[in-house]
């Protein structure tokens, strides 16, 4: 069964600010999206116009089967989770937990009960009593995850959750909302600027760029098969490495070398290959991919990065640390399943 | 909270003080603190020694104060006169007792204060929250009014007032008074800096608008509403020129102007009853001293407390 559905959502800002122009989203139950994209290209406009609090100005949310365009936040059966908590700083834990609930006409009882599960679940019981402004900045977050949680809600809306938390306790958390979601079973949508937490986090990935989407998939399919350059470029880390290149006769050829082309195209193309899948030929192994130019070799602890340039663009390489460090001259290896065509024009992939 | 800390953090210093070039330290604090506490001593000397001097001068009968001045020492009289000052019948037709003409005051401060702070949280509210229609000139017309005091308005303002009926009456006195350009102003600066997030948050748990101003933004807002009730009672309190005109009535006499009152003396052969004055003076002073010491402490308390 389908949660959500965002139709043709297009959002133009009093301003004029054009910051969704028509994209097409699904969320099925109990699952976990992420939109992910660079800061600006509309991830929070998106997920505000689900959660009602900023108006549609063309399109349709659906959510649980019923159109909540013109829904109150209150009435949309969503819970959000903000950036920076947003917790009513003269309120004890229990009371920010409860006064959502105690606005809906919820009984004492139920409520009391409702608080008290979701404190658990959280490990917040012992500071029922306490203001947020007597918690840390991780206990403060699992105090805005249980104001969603105790709403019940039909789906989780979280922006950028953890992004006022240090780098430590932020994969700590990452983990566990990840945890709690699938204990849940409730849908979710996750909006992050952080590609690691789209991949780690995500069921399926939303990529947005400029208020359109570049591609939707698993998070094995964004990696795997990007479907433009932008996407190769903000997926993984380190970045894809996009090289010019001609193509002709069933091959790419970059500066004096010709590789096997994966698919069938003709003329200039970008050609995409993945830093970790670009092998570095020891001295004699019979590598037969373009000479790379080694300049820089960072060490990383269990891997490392050659940094250089192959047909005078740069290009990256990494390396498991216990392979000999490269001369200055290398040879690449590379296998045709790791190259990725891009048309050159529109960065589409071929 | 922070207390313990710092006593916490603090012990570990004090066994370790005892190297020589530590006490030299101590000993050069100490001087500091004993110039401070001069200069602050001088400050205060400045400050209550009038009072203290009106004080102990009340204390004495009339005549004393008239033929030797301003008495340093206490007298004999402190009961009788203060007796007089808060139950004895004064003014031209006897109607108003001291305290009677405190309790006006305070009628006063605390409408002027109360009424100040419930209209310019709302319209400061409105002004925030709310996209109506010319808002931000609503504001700055608001805002402009502070170019016009009291003094500059104050015929048309009576003029209003007679032409309702209110002269002689609670609500004459304070009502025209409670629009206020400076706390709609301090109020505005204030909703402006609360979290945008909190409205959103509010209005996702259901809170309309009554509710997100109730629940939210007034306890919020508590540190402001004690710094802007603090000032506002004692202005109340302490207006003399508009209960002048708004009131001919002696039984709506305020403290301030019962002082000049018993001054008055209509026999000119007569002694003015500088002691009761003074005494009044003093009973003037002790409630908005009360106020600002209790509000104080919610204020450093909220201070401390919250956090936006
Ligand atoms: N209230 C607003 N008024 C006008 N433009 C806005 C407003 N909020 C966001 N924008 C614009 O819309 C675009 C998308 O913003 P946002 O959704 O916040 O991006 P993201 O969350 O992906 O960083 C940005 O270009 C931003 O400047
Ligand atoms: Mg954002």
């Amino acid at each position: 069964m389908t949660t959500l559905e965002i139709k043709q959502a297009v959002k133009r800002y009093p301003n004029g600010a054009l910051a969704v122009k028509g994209v097409d989203v699904t969320v099925e139950d109990g699952e976990l999206v992420v939109f992910v994209g660079p800061s600006g290209c509309g991830k929070s406009t998106l997920l505000r116009m689900v959660a009602g609090l900023e108006s549609v100005t063309e399109g349709e949310i659906v959510l649980d089967g019923r159109l909540v365009n013109e829904v109150e936040p209150a009435n949309r059966n969503i819970a959000m989770v903000f950036q920076n908590y947003a917790l009513y700083p003269h309120m004890s834990v229990y009371k920010n937990l409860a006064y959502g609930l105690k606005n809906r006409g919820t009984p004492k009882a139920e409520i009391d009960a409702k608080v008290r599960e979701a404190a658990k679940l959280l490990q917040i019981g012992d500071f029922l009593e306490r203001k947020p402004s007597q918690l840390s900045g991780g206990q403060r977050q699992r105090v805005a995850m249980g104001r969603a949680i105790v709403r019940d809600p039909a789906i989780f809306l979280f922006d950028e959750p953890l992004s006022n938390l240090d780098a430590k306790l932020r994969n700590q958390m990452r983990l566990e909302i990840k945890r709690l979601q699938r204990r849940l079973g409730t849908a979710a949508i996750y909006v992050t600027h952080d590609q690691v937490e789209a991949m780690t986090l995500a069921d399926r990935i939303v990529v947005l760029n400029n208020g359109e989407i570049e591609q939707i998939g698993t998070p094995a399919q964004v990696y795997g098969a990007p479907a433009s350059t932008f996407v190769a470029s903000f997926i993984g880390a380190p970045p894809m490495n996009l090289l010019k290149a001609q193509t002709g006769d069933g091959a790419i050829v970059i500066g004096e070398s010709r590789i096997e082309a994966p698919v069938r195209a003709n003329g200039p193309v970008t050609l995409g290959i993945r830093p970790e899948r670009a092998h570095l030929a020891n001295g004699s192994g019979g590598a037969d991919g373009p000479p790379m130019k080694v300049d820089t070799v960072e060490e990383l602890g269990a891997v490392r990065l050659i940094h250089g340039s192959v047909g005078g663009q740069h290009f990256t390489a990494n390396q498991s640390a216990d392979e000999p460090i490269p001369g200055d001259q290398v040879r690449l290896r590379l296998q045709a399943d790791d190259l990725h065509l891009f048309d050159h024009g529109t960065g589409r992939r071929l | 909270m922070s207390q313990d800390q710092i006593a916490v953090t603090g012990k570990p210093v004090v066994p370790a003080a005892p190297s020589a070039s530590a006490t030299g330290a101590g000993a050069f604090v100490r001087r500091h603190q004993i110039v401070e506490h001069i200069v602050l001593l001088f400050g205060v000397l400045l400050m209550m020694g009038p009072i203290a001097v009106a004080f102990t001068t009340s204390t004495h009968d009339p005549v004393t104060i008239h033929s030797e001045g301003m008495q340093l020492g206490f007298g004999d009289n402190f009961l009788p006169t203060y007796e007089a000052v808060i139950f004895e019948q004064t003014g031209f037709t006897k109607q108003v007792t001291g305290w009677g003409m405190s309790l006006n005051s305070l009628i006063l401060g605390l409408g002027f204060a109360i009424g100040k702070i419930i209209v310019s949280m709302l319209a400061a509210y409105a002004i925030v929250y709310f996209r109506f229609p010319l808002g931000t000139l609503c504001f700055w017309i608001i805002f402009s009014t502070l170019l016009l005091p009291l003094e500059v308005r104050i015929l048309p303002s009576y003029e209003v007032v007679q032409g309702l009926g209110l002269l002689n009456s609670y609500t004459g006195l304070i009502l025209p008074l409670i629009a206020s350009a400076t706390g709609t102003f301090f109020f505005r600066q204030f909703f402006k800096s609360v979290p945008n997030e909190l409205l959103e948050a509010a209005r996702i748990d259901g809170a309309g608008p009554f509710r997100f101003f109730w629940d939210i933004l007034v306890p919020l807002s508590r540190t402001m509403i004690a710094a802007i009730f603090i000032i506002m009672f004692v202005v109340g309190w302490n207006q003399y020129l508009w209960p002048i005109l708004m009131t001919t009535d002696e039984s709506f006499y305020t403290v301030v102007r019962g002082i000049r009152q018993i001054l008055q003396v209509w026999i000119g052969a007569d002694i003015p009853d500088y002691n009761e004055a003074l005494g009044l003076a003093i009973i003037a002073m002790i409630p908005p001293v009360l106020i600002v010491i209790i509000f104080q402490r919610m204020f450093i308390k909220g201070l401390v407390e919250s956090e936006k």
